[in-house]
């Protein structure tokens, strides 16, 4: 296989792959955002104590979690279908795609939110603020730099996913990897493609290491020598 | 301004009880600094945190501003809209500051005036005039992080004082800071009572910050209030555990032929010669074991520990001389017979 064969392809198969896993993670951000906060604020002490809802959803989070990627497309078939028409193709891949990363982002989100100091809380509800300005005011934005490091790690798992993708027909890199790679042999096209998969996976990391660490900077570690300053301690 | 009246509160957890709050009555007059003080488990935190039901009574009820605020509770755990309504004009300071990460200091005095409703032209007027009350102008786009923990105070107080509150609620507001940022914070507290008319309501397990600035106080034990009223009522009531941790005096009798009194004087008779007096109306040897003189929530006021040859049988008279005088008079390990004394 030459170049000029393999460029067309793989061109093809990059914008498959990012359009498959843009919108995944969109949805999955939209979905589990709110879930990973309701996990949080229906649980024992939270705001919105209510144990049976939050058993409800911790088990429906756990079950859609602990299913095979490959074997939940199948099983959301009919569902796939429902909503985008067909079960072939890249609009029908997103469905899985999508509802296998909500509580996969949901988790996350719980884990990060849960880190808020309690205290914040606390003060919010002093100064007459309600569980909505609470969520708004406190625990997104506190918890953003985690926030942003979860949904990084919710990318990469989606670019692994979509990888099974192919078996539905909907391309991709990984769908290139395996079926020109693995099934004719072509080797050469299936390092290139573990080379894209491989610098795209690191960009993505990198952006959002990037981001997480500039926001929790002007929080935590800001300013020139603070130990100095603490020791001025000019108040 | 505040009134608690006969406020209990019962944590249950895995069957367990804990009375945290046993029938607390607490009243704080309109402008003065009513400092709470015990140690950890006394109850005083469970104390604050129902003034503005953070936390809910089990029973009992707090009134703030003539306003019943158990009454705006509601039954569910969320508190409603009348609830957030009056705790709004509550003002409240934490131990830990629990200022906002991800905002800057003006952000973080903006945030009660959004939840207030306040226009952004309002807020950043506001905050940075109440920065500039604080001392703090120069900071109001910094991040918290940045801080020093005196300066992070600072701007916990004037995000308390967002809302334009009559009640600061102080949380152990200086408990996490030192010494000398401590004094700062605290004169600041003074400052804002005296200039705005604050009612302020601290608790803390210093001893040092009620002496230097509450005007009234009242110590905790067990979840009850076991002492309270003015610092100068409380320095003048015999035998008064409050008095005597607000003014130690150390110091052990040489002999068991000799008694031990503690002097105080407070105002007119400080000025009084009446040790000399005393040893040269009644011929004795005094010796001094410890004596100090400070300033108590605003009052000139001296302690002594002193003496006396002989048994507390024998010192009647002189101890009689002492009282006439003016003086408060303790005898340690007499203070069932002075009180009796005290009553005739």
């Amino acid at each position: 296989m030459t170049w000029s064969e393999m460029q067309p392809l793989l061109e093809q198969a990059c914008w498959d792959t990012l359009y498959m896993v843009g919108w995944s993670t969109l949805i999955a951000v939209v979905g589990g955002l709110p879930l990973g906060i309701l996990l949080v604020l229906t649980d024992r002490g939270g705001l919105l104590q209510n144990l049976a809802a939050n058993k409800v959803i911790g088990q429906i989070v756990n079950i859609a979690r602990s299913l095979p990627f490959i074997i939940l497309m199948v099983a959301l078939m009919s569902f796939t279908r429902w909503i985008t028409g067909t079960t072939i193709g890249r609009e029908a891949a997103i469905v899985p795609l999508a509802v296998g990363a909500i509580p996969f982002f949901a988790r996350l989100v719980e884990t990060a939110v849960r880190e808020v100091d309690h205290g914040l809380v606390e003060a919010v509800q002093a100064m007459g603020g309600n569980t909505w300005t609470i969520v708004r005011k406190v625990l997104v934005p506190e918890s953003l730099p985690s926030l942003i490091s979860s949904t990084t790690t919710t990318v990469v798992a989606l670019i692994g996913y979509s990888a099974m993708a192919g078996t539905v027909g909907a391309g991709g890199l990984g769908d290139i990897a395996i079926r020109y790679g693995y099934q004719r042999f072509e080797t050469g096209l299936m390092w290139i493609t573990v080379a894209i998969l491989a610098v795209v996976i690191s960009l993505i990391q990198f952006a959002g290491d990037y981001a997480a660490r500039s926001l929790h900077r002007r929080g935590a570690h800001s300013g020139p020598a603070p130990r100095l300053r603490l020791l001025k301690a000019a108040s | 301004m505040i009134t608690t009246t006969d406020l209990t509160k019962v944590y249950r957890a895995r069957g367990r009880e804990v009375t945290a709050l046993d029938g607390v009555d607490l009243h704080v007059r309109e402008g003065e600094v009513y400092g709470v003080i015990g140690q950890s488990g006394a109850g005083k935190s469970s104390l604050i945190r129902c003034v503005n039901l953070l936390e809910r009574p089990t029973s009992g009820t707090v009134s703030v501003d003539g306003q019943d605020l158990t009454a705006l509770a509601g039954r569910g755990p969320r508190a409603g809209k009348e609830l957030r309504r009056a705790r709004s004009r509550i003002g409240m300071v934490f131990q830990h500051f629990n200022l906002l990460s991800s905002r800057t200091v003006q952000d973080n005095v903006e945030l009660p005036l959004e939840i207030l409703g306040k226009t952004g032209k309002e807020r950043s007027r506001k905050a940075l005039e109440l920065l500039d009350l604080v001392g703090l102008a120069d900071q109001a786009k910094a991040y918290p992080a940045q801080l020093s923990g005196g300066q992070k105070q600072r701007v916990g107080i004037a995000r308390a004082l967002a809302g334009d509150p009559k009640v600061l609620l102080s949380d152990e507001a200086t408990s996490a800071l030192d010494p000398e940022t401590t004094r700062s914070i605290l004169a600041l507290l003074r400052d804002l009572n005296r200039q705005l008319g604050l009612t302020v309501l601290l608790i803390t397990h210093e001893m040092d910050v009620v002496k230097s600035v509450c005007d009234s106080a009242a110590l905790m034990e067990n979840g009850r209030i076991v002492e309270s009223g003015t610092v100068s009522d409380l320095l003048a009531t015999p035998g008064s555990e409050l008095a005597a941790a607000l003014f130690p005096l150390d110091g052990e009798a040489s002999g068991a032929d000799r008694t031990v009194v503690d002097v105080t004087f407070q105002g007119e008779s400080a000025t009084q010669p009446v040790i000399s007096q005393l040893a040269r109306t009644y011929n004795i040897d005094i010796s001094i074991l410890g004596a100090a003189i400070d300033t108590v929530g605003g009052l000139q006021v001296g302690r002594m520990r002193i003496e006396l040859p002989g048994r507390y049988e024998d010192n009647v008279v002189p101890i009689g001389f002492l009282r006439e005088k003016g003086l408060q008079i303790d005898v340690p390990g007499h203070e069932s017979a002075l009180v009796k004394e005290g009553a005739k």
